[in-house]
């Protein structure tokens, strides 16, 4: 039951990716229109496999690492959403698509694994943490690629190469302040999420901060992600160096995300919560 | 057999001086019209006068008798000798002449490919030609057909797409930098017409104000005093660059004008912001190694240059998607203009049948007595609609039959099988022929 939601939310989301590259490569409207509402449903399905899954589970769904990529692609989504309908930039989802979908092809490929929940993950506080911090992970992911096409535009604009990426790419200061945007709304949602997160541990564990692998990563993440903020709002940064500075940040947030709960252990990884 | 004629020049085959000179007076459509109106062997004609081209569209039973007097009477419009003229005019027939008129509606016969002001002109020329009723079937659907034609160009292709002038091109680039140029301030050193269209461009985007700088500071108030903008010293410069958002450059200055250590300076106080610089001196006034300093950006005229032959190499290729769309169109109009052969016949038909039921009702008017109006109306829905369906079939025969070789024979048969007077196959008019063939196409 749970997967065919799954399988729906992929399929609809793989489509959506498809759409978002053709509207790329051939500049129409109603291409981008099509995209957009097939992402809306691919959305929608994913929505009621999270909810589902929650039922079932009675605890967020992101005890493993095929749940846990599943419900990023799935808050990047979100938050690509929201943004949409503020700056109405088309040529936004033919790189945010992509992204989600290659996060659910990796989170499809990973076989489903039985979770047994542990007692001590039945608590709000867990899905408050999470959601906090994935939603702030989806609009620092946002940042990255706000980044990205920054930097790709900013190439063309230098080198003086007007061809098609330069006409399909949106203006400088639009990509800055996506990039900007995204951050000043991601960090906050960071800083609760690790915050809600030792609120949680002193209530389940007994301890607000215990120097896990997963803490302490965070923490460097949050670290550069504050130097950039700063840079940003104190001396004024922008433009290439800023967009370089999300890059640089968002491998550190990856590594965290991904490399951390893999390779380092800790109550944090997935291995430890009871994926087999 | 009618054939549409188009003769005219263009910028290609006329010299400027020649073009002028039928074009000088505002009025000289309309005087071509009234003229052409005056030709008993144009039976429609349409007169296209723009700074680039001047051309005559008609329609005409005897191609040359029409095409001599059409010659002569632009001759005298323009007060230049017959043969001289003769030399410089392009002559296209039937579907040549359709798709040339189609090619210019749609931009592809202009000077600057793409260029959007045509239509608007030959939209212009069809409102004078309808005005002066000199337009007629024939053409009111094939100005349709062109306007349409454009309208498909300019939606499906790139041919309007991106600039082709140095200012255009500058202002496209300052909005792919700054994204809206409302509350931008421009410096402007040193002063030229390239500049200061550049200048004029960026106002009209929404750019709120600017600053003239020039050596003389006579001379910048001169300049500032036309774009209602500030002038200031060349001094200032340096002092501006903390405020301003694009500078465009164009003295006369052999060395440079802005350093790079000077804009380095420049951008810690301005935090970073974007600052862009059209430099179109020559020698530059910019020293180039400005471009690699984060958030600035540098073109100078052979950047421009470089963007613009780009831009008109994408126009190029649309062009050429635009010539299969125009022939699509061509094709459609031919099928269309073969169907009016049928048009006559089928009208008598109609005619005919309606003089029946006319002539019958009379006769068996005294037979049915008082008929209340619904009765009445009824009576006539009814005669008519049998009349009608009788009719459908021979009448989508014929259809079907127009363009064929075999279409004569069809129609005399017609004739002869229905005893069509031949005096009703000519329409009283031309403009209830219209509204007619209008209701069936």
């Amino acid at each position: 039951m749970a997967s065919m939601w799954f399988t729906a939310a992929l399929c609809f989301e793989l489509l959506a990716t498809g759409g978002f590259i053709v509207f790329i490569i051939r500049q129409e409207k109603w291409i981008f229109r099509c995209s957009y509402w097939i992402l809306v449903t691919g959305f929608l399905f994913h929505t009621i496999f999270l909810g589902y899954r929650y039922y079932l589970l009675g605890v967020a769904p992101i005890l493993d690492l095929k749940s846990a990529l599943s419900f990023f692609a799935w808050s990047i989504i979100c938050v690509y959403l929201i943004i949409q309908s503020r700056f109405k930039l088309m040529v936004l989802g033919s790189f945010v698509a992509p992204f989600a979908a290659f996060l659910m092809i990796i989170s499809s490929a990973m076989p489903w694994t039985e979770v047994i929940v542990k007692p001590v993950f039945k608590s709000l506080w867990l899905t408050i943490h999470v959601g906090t911090v994935f939603i702030g992970d989806a609009l620092l992911a946002i940042a990255f690629l706000a980044a990205i096409m920054y930097l790709i535009q900013e190439y063309q604009i230098k080198q003086k190469r007007l061809g098609a990426i330069y006409s399909r790419l949106p203006s400088l200061a639009t990509l800055d302040r996506i990039n900007y945007y995204s951050i000043i709304y991601g960090f906050p949602f960071l800083t609760v999420g690790m915050i809600t997160g030792s609120v949680y541990a002193q209530y389940a564990l007994g301890r607000y901060w215990q120097w896990d692998p997963k803490e302490a990563w965070s923490l460097i993440s949050w670290l550069f992600y504050a130097a950039l903020l700063h840079q940003r709002i104190a001396v004024g940064w922008q433009g290439r160096r800023a967009a370089i500075m999300a890059i640089v940040c968002f491998s550190v947030l990856v590594f965290t995300f991904v490399g951390v709960s893999l390779l380092m252990g800790g109550y944090h990884s997935f291995s430890s919560m009871g994926a087999r | 057999m009618l054939k549409i004629i188009n003769m005219g020049m263009n910028h290609e085959t006329a010299p400027i001086e020649l073009r002028e000179r039928l074009a000088s007076e505002s009025d000289s459509t309309l005087k071509a019209l009234v003229s052409m109106k005056g030709l008993d062997v144009v039976k429609e004609g349409l007169f296209l006068s723009t700074c680039n081209r001047v051309e005559a569209l008609f329609i005409t039973e005897e191609a040359e008798e029409a095409r001599r007097s059409v010659v002569s009477l632009m001759s005298r419009l323009g007060g230049v000798r017959a043969e001289e003229l003769q030399a410089c005019l392009y002559v296209f027939e039937d579907m040549d002449a359709v798709k040339h008129v189609f090619n210019v509606a749609s931009s592809l016969d202009s000077m600057v490919l793409g260029e959007p002001q045509i239509l608007g002109q030959i939209k212009e020329a069809y409102v004078q030609a309808t005005n002066q009723k000199t337009s007629g079937v024939i053409l009111n659907r094939l100005m349709h057909r062109a306007f349409h034609v454009a309208k498909r160009v300019r939606s499906e292709t790139d041919i309007c797409g991106a600039a082709v002038s140095i200012s255009y091109a500058a202002v496209e680039l300052a909005k792919k930098i700054f994204h809206i140029l409302e509350g931008k301030k421009v410096l402007l050193i040193g002063a030229g017409e390239m500049a200061e269209l550049a200048a004029r461009h960026l106002l009209s985007n929404g750019v709120s104000s600017i600053m003239v700088a020039n050596r003389t500071f006579d001379r910048a108030v001169e300049v500032a005093e036309r774009f209602n903008a500030l002038p200031v010293s060349f001094d200032e410069i340096g002092s501006q660059l903390l405020d301003v958002d694009i500078v465009i450059t164009s003295t006369a200055s052999p060395e440079y004008v802005i350093t790079h250590p000077q804009v380095k300076k420049s951008l810690r106080k301005r935090r970073n912001r974007p600052i862009f610089f059209i430099d179109i001196a020559v020698p530059r006034d910019v020293q180039p190694e400005v471009n690699d300093l984060n958030n600035v950006y540098l073109y100078d005229i052979d950047d421009l240059k470089g963007v613009i032959e780009l831009n008109m190499a994408q126009r190029q290729e649309a062009a050429v998607k635009a010539g299969r769309i125009v022939e699509e169109e061509v094709v459609k109009y031919e099928k269309w203009l073969k169907t009016l052969a049928v048009v006559p016949t089928i009208i008598s038909l109609r005619n005919k049948a309606a003089s029946i039921i006319r002539a019958e009702f009379l006769k068996s008017n005294s037979a049915l007595g008082e008929l209340t109006p619904a009765q009445y109306e009824a009576m006539e829905t009814l005669t008519t609609s049998i009349a009608e369906k009788m009719l459908n079939d021979p009448i989508v025969f014929l259809k079907g039959k127009a363009g064929r070789s075999s279409l004569n024979t069809y129609l005399d048969l017609t004739k002869n099988l229905f005893n069509l007077d031949n005096n009703d196959t000519v329409p009283q008019n031309e403009e209830s022929m219209r509204k007619r063939e209008e209701k069936w196409t």
